[in-house]
């Protein structure tokens, strides 16, 4: 079983001065499933992405990918591991200087060799997988509403066709339809191209739709990981309040109807 | 399917085949984003010479695909009829065929129109507007000034809205944390002012006179200069940079939504620190200039300071110090207005905030510089 764990945490500790967000986590990321991340705000679900992205050393713990330890990566290393994974942070991140259409072809110019006018053509086939209007490619970030941004921010995200990808609430602030569409374009990546897809988020919908698994975050570790119907009679209380409450009922209502 | 990570990709091939009057294209290899490349021309001229309708494309040979190799051989049968007919497929692939359709339903690519561009014409245009661009410029710095006087005004009427605690921080921050900067490049000037008069009025014999030349050169004109200079390429910037970060936040919409005024909170603070600050400035920037030209008239020319102290007292009116001081306020206060109005005018983009900047400091000089000058003739009509 060992083998196919693609990403795992292990005692990752976490902290902001004396602040502790982490203690002792341990999280395994199964190759090519949909893994779920939920858990109250400020309980540290973006500390945890940031740290298995490298982004934040962690205090504590190790994070394994393919079972190599990322602090161990040499640069040479470290740069194919950036070009197998695309982020979609949870405010977009997009470069403001450049329009969206430049920033979906930013990874590309940085990580492939091809002719400029096709990186343009897979660059606006991008922005069209992940539904915006063709219009928008030569608007500026500042120029488009927070949905929008999330959008191109998709784009870029899997410009390079990753093996991994990482939301960070990539549903938050998208129409019901447009997050609909959005939830069955990573269903369908993720089963035809057997990407791993690692998703905070808080839509119930989502979660019922596409996770594989669902992890929850709490008291500073994993509380539990499972798949969400096992989820929904966990003693834990937060966990019990998040999906007995009347969102979550009502979420798993619309989905036995 | 693309299982493995450590696996590496094969090159991307493509043999084509005529088959009585359909094109057969066979895809080899794994098509993916970083193999599709050197694919691309031979795929644009099979479009151009071969009719879509007949084309078909056999994926009996074909690695691993990703979104970008299924673009790339899906691009061919765009213009088909319809291009997800079984006729324009041969082989099996377990995800090619649906990653295909997939990419062509889920994105419609439209055709970029490039901007058209003639040498004559658009020179001309960007002449022009550049042109009105400075005029629009100047004229919406006014208006900003003409802003900030209101609400100095309606804020001296009700004193209770004054935000002190803000523009005490400028005036440390402006005036305070400026001064050492601002006496050591006076000083130098002084010094370099002193070493002229002692080769030039040496030469005639009139060594004393120095004591004149700094006194006049400092307190009419470098003191002052020095300090706006100063401001402008400290202050200034550091105004539209603090506030063209708010606005970039939007924390400036989300000021005026709570109620309060940006230019009460923001604005006004920032320009009276400048234009209290800039006449002290302007008092150190003089005392620490005079030094300076003293220290080399005493070591050039065996000018005392005893000597020099007594001659400054004796030969120079008063009018020269509050001339230089005249002025200061007035260099305080355009530079805090084009530091702010700059600010203020950034939009969300990080470009627009280093364009702002710059063109704040670039606009502040020219306006203390050119102001200066007006100064110059004012006085000297004036017979002071
Ligand atoms: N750069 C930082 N400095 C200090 N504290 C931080 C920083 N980033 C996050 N935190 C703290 O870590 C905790 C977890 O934050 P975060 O992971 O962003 O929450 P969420 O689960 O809502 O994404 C919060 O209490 C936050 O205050
Ligand atoms: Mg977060």
């Amino acid at each position: 079983m060992s083998e196919d764990i693609l990403i795992s945490v292990r005692g990752l500790r976490s902290a902001f001065g004396p602040h502790v967000v982490h203690e002792n986590l341990d999280l395994d990321v199964r190759r090519g499933e949909i893994l779920g991340i939920v858990g109250g705000s400020g309980t540290g679900k973006t500390v945890l992405l940031n740290s298995i992205l490298g982004l934040k050393q962690p205090d504590g713990g190790e994070i394994l990918l393919d079972g190599m330890r990322l602090s161990e990566m040499n640069s040479a290393q470290r740069r194919k591991v950036d070009s197998r994974w695309g982020v979609l942070f949870q405010n977009g991140a997009l470069f403001t200087s450049l329009n969206v259409l430049e920033n979906v072809m930013a990874p590309l110019r940085e990580h492939v060799d091809m002719p400029i006018s096709l990186m343009e053509e897979i660059a606006a086939m991008k922005i069209g997988l992940s539904g915006l209007e063709p219009g928008a490619c030569s608007r500026f970030p500042s120029e488009l509403s927070g949905g929008m941004r999330k959008r191109a921010a998709l784009a870029r995200a899997l410009a390079l066709d990753p093996d991994i990808l990482f939301l960070d609430e990539p549903t938050a602030g998208l129409d019901p339809i447009g997050a609909a569409a959005f939830d069955s374009l990573i269903l369908e990546l993720s089963r035809a191209l057997g990407l791993t897809v690692v998703m905070i988020t808080h839509d119930l919908d989502s979660l019922y739709e596409i996770c594989d698994r669902v992890a929850v975050l709490a008291d500073k570790k994993v509380e539990a990981v499972a798949p969400i119907r096992e989820l929904l009679n966990h003693p834990h209380p937060w966990i019990h309040e998040y999906f007995q409450g009347p969102r979550g009922r009502a979420a798993l209502a619309g989905k036995e109807n | 399917m693309r299982g493995h990570s450590i696996q590496t990709a094969e090159p991307a091939g493509l043999v084509v085949r005529e088959e009585g009057r359909k094109t057969v294209l066979e895809a080899h290899g794994d098509w993916l984003v970083e193999t599709i490349g050197p694919q691309d021309a031979p795929l644009k001229r099979i479009a151009r010479s071969a009719d879509a309708e007949n084309v078909i494309l056999d994926l009996s040979h074909l690695g691993r695909i990703d979104t970008a190799g299924a673009y790339i051989l899906g691009r061919i049968l765009r213009p088909c009829h319809d291009p997800d007919a079984d006729f324009h497929f041969a082989g099996d692939h377990p995800v090619a065929r649906r990653l295909i359709h997939e990419v062509r339903v889920r994105s419609t690519i439209s055709e970029q129109p490039k901007a058209p561009v003639s040498g004559f014409m658009s020179a001309m245009a960007r002449i022009g507007a550049g042109l009105e661009a400075a005029y629009l410029e100047a004229v919406a710095t006014f208006a900003f000034f003409g802003r900030t006087v209101t609400t100095a005004i309606s804020t001296a009427a009700q004193p209770w809205r004054f935000r002190l605690t803000p523009t005490v921080w400028a005036m440390e921050e402006v005036g305070v944390n400026a001064l050492p900067i601002v006496a050591v490049l006076s000083f130098f000037i002084g010094a370099v002012v002193a070493f002229m008069g002692a080769n030039l009025l040496g030469q005639l014999g009139f060594n004393v006179f120095t004591v004149e030349l700094v006194g006049i050169a400092v307190l009419r004109e470098f003191g002052v200069l020095i300090t706006a200079i100063m401001l402008a390429g400290r202050s200034d910037s550091a105004f539209t940079a603090s506030i063209g970060a708010m606005k970039m936040q939007q924390e400036v919409d989300a000021m005026r939504v709570l109620g309060l005024d940006p230019y009460e909170a923001l604005v006004l603070p920032r320009v009276v620190a400048c234009v209290l600050m800039a006449p002290l400035l302007t008092f150190g920037a003089m005392i620490s200039g005079i030094f300076g030209g003293m220290l080399v008239a005493w070591s050039a020319q065996d000018i005392s300071p005893a000597l020099f102290i007594t001659r400054f007292h004796s030969e120079l009116p008063w009018s020269h110090f509050w001339v230089g001081m005249s002025k200061a306020p007035v260099f305080g206060l355009v530079v805090a207005v084009i530091g702010c109005r700059q600010g203020m005018e950034v939009k969300g983009d990080v470009n627009s905030l280093g364009r702002r900047v710059t063109a704040s400091v670039v606009q502040s000089i020219f306006a203390v510089i050119v102001l200066e000058a007006l100064f110059a003739m004012m006085y000297l009509e004036l017979g002071i």
